[in-house]
């Protein structure tokens, strides 16, 4: 593990009033690495990773991306948000937008690219989740997997470092989770730095180099797919195998 | 439109129970007005003779008349398709609406020589102070809107203190205020800038609250997203918010628009001469106070209705991105 980190949290709490919903994580992201969160639902696996651009704020620990710590009073957050890409449960495209134009708008927004340069990294990665066909729709035509791969398009448009997802297939089709997780495969395989906050146990154990689990604000347990899934070592991660695997 | 239901209901014009209760309002309805003056009456003479001895058998043939054809014709309307039903309505309504006008026996010839008047200066002045004054409510609004969102307690306090203000007075004594008030301020302000100014808190003020509603309906996702992309507050409130609001937004801010077009006649009180103040003093010379104000009525209904149609328009534009 010599790969600089991208992602450093040390001792991370935060509340939400009187809610402890991140108890003292501690989670290094390598360049490179591929991370799968899971958990019931509530235990602040959603919170953690957006706290990783600062979607929410943390107020105990640190969190260092890319070499720069976020807090409340920093100026250069658009920068660290540039450099992370985020995929939501729902998608958020910009319905008044057409697809092409939701995947060049932050290249040429944020970082000043040309029109011209925009257009053409938006059809390379639009090509990229096989749907450059659908360029010129707009995300409300298009099914709850093709918009799916749109966002992930807009976020790699941006050239990020590292991609978070944010539960990605939870609000799909069973028929469309597949042309998602595949594009997520994709990605993995080419060497993207990845954290994913996914159900899907079989892309966990397919891609994923490391797999956290939390319950209640905290990370309970942490290993390789192979150690994670064959010899859970807490009683709280057996259960929740037992319960998600069951069917 | 209301989401239609896939399965028809029967059309209540054909409902002979409906047919029948409309029949019988209309007919009770004319018996109890005395027809037999009108040129109405002159027309069935031939089946109740002389209308004014014609007494209660006159009365009832009459009304009867009118109510078969009001129920026959509505019955008929039932039949045609939807567009069609919308433009015979329109039409039967605005022929009742100028037989209605001609009882007032205006004189054409006054209005022709006055209208070329009453348009080159009340139209010019009345469209010239609304559209500037809708320009800068607008922007009032937008201000106004983001002020109201935001967590700086000096934009909240002055933005909200500046809605509740300019709801809470009348229009009229607003005009009045700033007219007659900044002069003693040390400002002398002409009447055209006092209207238009008037005009423009007013509605900015109510245009605050329709934008902020319009920008609070947007997903707290549309955030999410453009922040997690690097955008900044400004950048995320044009290019994504503000657009998305504007669907929400054009139907109330239209309404606005036409109110607006309309109040503009309260600075006539100030001495502008806009359209109002020419309906009023145009005919006074001559007591011909119907001519010009009926006139001044239809342009301004005119005016409306250019405003609801470029609405309408701007409302089928922004449907694009939701058709399937």
């Amino acid at each position: 593990m010599s790969a600089p980190a991208i992602i450093e949290a040390k001792a991370v709490s935060k509340w939400y009033g009187q809610f402890h919903a991140l108890k003292d994580i501690n989670l290094t992201v390598r360049r490179g690495e591929r991370i799968v969160i899971c958990g019931p639902s509530g235990s602040g696996k959603s919170t953690l990773i957006r706290c990783f651009n600062r979607l929410e704020a943390h107020q105990e620990g640190d969190i260092v991306v890319s070499g720069v710590a976020l807090h409340g009073k920093m100026t250069n957050v658009a920068a660290v948000r540039s450099n992370v890409g985020m995929v939501f449960q729902h998608f958020n495209l910009f319905p008044h937008m057409t697809v092409l134009m939701n995947c060049m708008a932050g290249p040429m927004w944020v970082k000043g690219v040309s029109e011209k340069e925009a257009r053409k990294t938006a059809l390379t990665f639009l090509e990229r989740v096989r749907i450059p066909e659908q360029a010129n729709k707009f995300p409300i035509q298009l099914s709850g997997g093709q918009q799916q791969r749109v966002a992930i398009a807009r976020s790699l448009c941006m050239k990020p470092d590292v991609m978070l997802f944010d539960e990605p297939t939870s609000a799909l089709d069973p028929e469309m989770v597949s042309e998602v997780l595949e594009t997520m495969t994709g990605l993995a395989r080419d060497g993207m730095t990845m954290v994913c906050v996914t159900h899907e146990m079989g892309f966990a154990r397919a891609v994923a180099d490391r797999v956290i689990f939390m319950d209640a604000g905290q990370i309970v347990e942490e290993g390789t797919p192979d150690a994670f899934f064959g010899h859970p070592r807490h009683d709280r991660t057996k259960l929740f195998l037992s319960q998600i695997l069951k069917h | 439109m209301l989401y239609p239901d896939t399965v028809e209901a029967e059309i209540l014009v054909h409902k002979p129970w409906f047919v029948a209760t409309m029949f019988g309002v209309v007919l009770l309805l004319f018996m109890a007005f005395n027809m037999s003056g009108t040129s109405f009456a002159e027309l069935m003479r031939p089946v109740i003779g002389e209308p004014s001895v014609s007494g209660l058998y006159g009365r009832f043939a009459i009304a009867f008349v009118i109510a078969v054809i009001f129920t026959l014709n509505v019955v008929l309307i039932g039949f045609a398709p939807l567009k069609f039903q919308i433009g015979i309505v329109w039409l039967e309504l605005l022929l009742l609406f100028i037989a209605f006008f001609e009882t007032f026996h205006l004189s054409l010839p006054f209005i022709r020589e006055k209208l070329p008047f009453l348009i080159s200066q009340g139209v010019v002045t009345t469209l010239y102070v609304s559209a500037i004054s809708i320009v800068i409510a607008s922007v009032i609004a937008v201000a106004g809107a983001v002020a109201k969102l935001s967590s700086n307690g000096f934009a909240y306090a002055i933005a909200s203190f500046y809605t509740s203000f300019f709801r809470g007075l009348p229009l009229l004594m607003q005009v009045y205020l700033i007219y007659l008030g900044l002069p003693q301020l040390g400002f002398v302000i002409n009447a055209v800038p006092a209207g238009i100014l008037a005009l423009s808190l007013c509605y900015g003020a109510y245009m605050t609250e329709i934008f902020r509603s319009g920008i609070q309906s947007i997903d707290r996702g549309q955030w999410e997203a453009s922040r997690s992309m690097g955008f900044g507050f400004a950048l995320t409130m044009r290019r994504i918010i503000l657009p998305q609001a504007l669907p929400v937004i054009i139907p109330p801010t239209g309404n606005q628009f036409i109110s607006m077009l309309k109040d503009s006649s309260l600075v006539s009180v100030i001495g502008v001469w806009e359209l109002m103040f020419l309906a009023r003093t145009l005919g006074q010379k001559t007591f011909q106070h119907m001519e010009m104000l009926i006139s001044a009525a239809m342009i301004y209904w005119m005016l409306s209705i250019c405003l609801e149609l470029i609405q309408s328009r701007i409302e089928r534009h922004y449907h694009r991105s939701k058709v399937r």
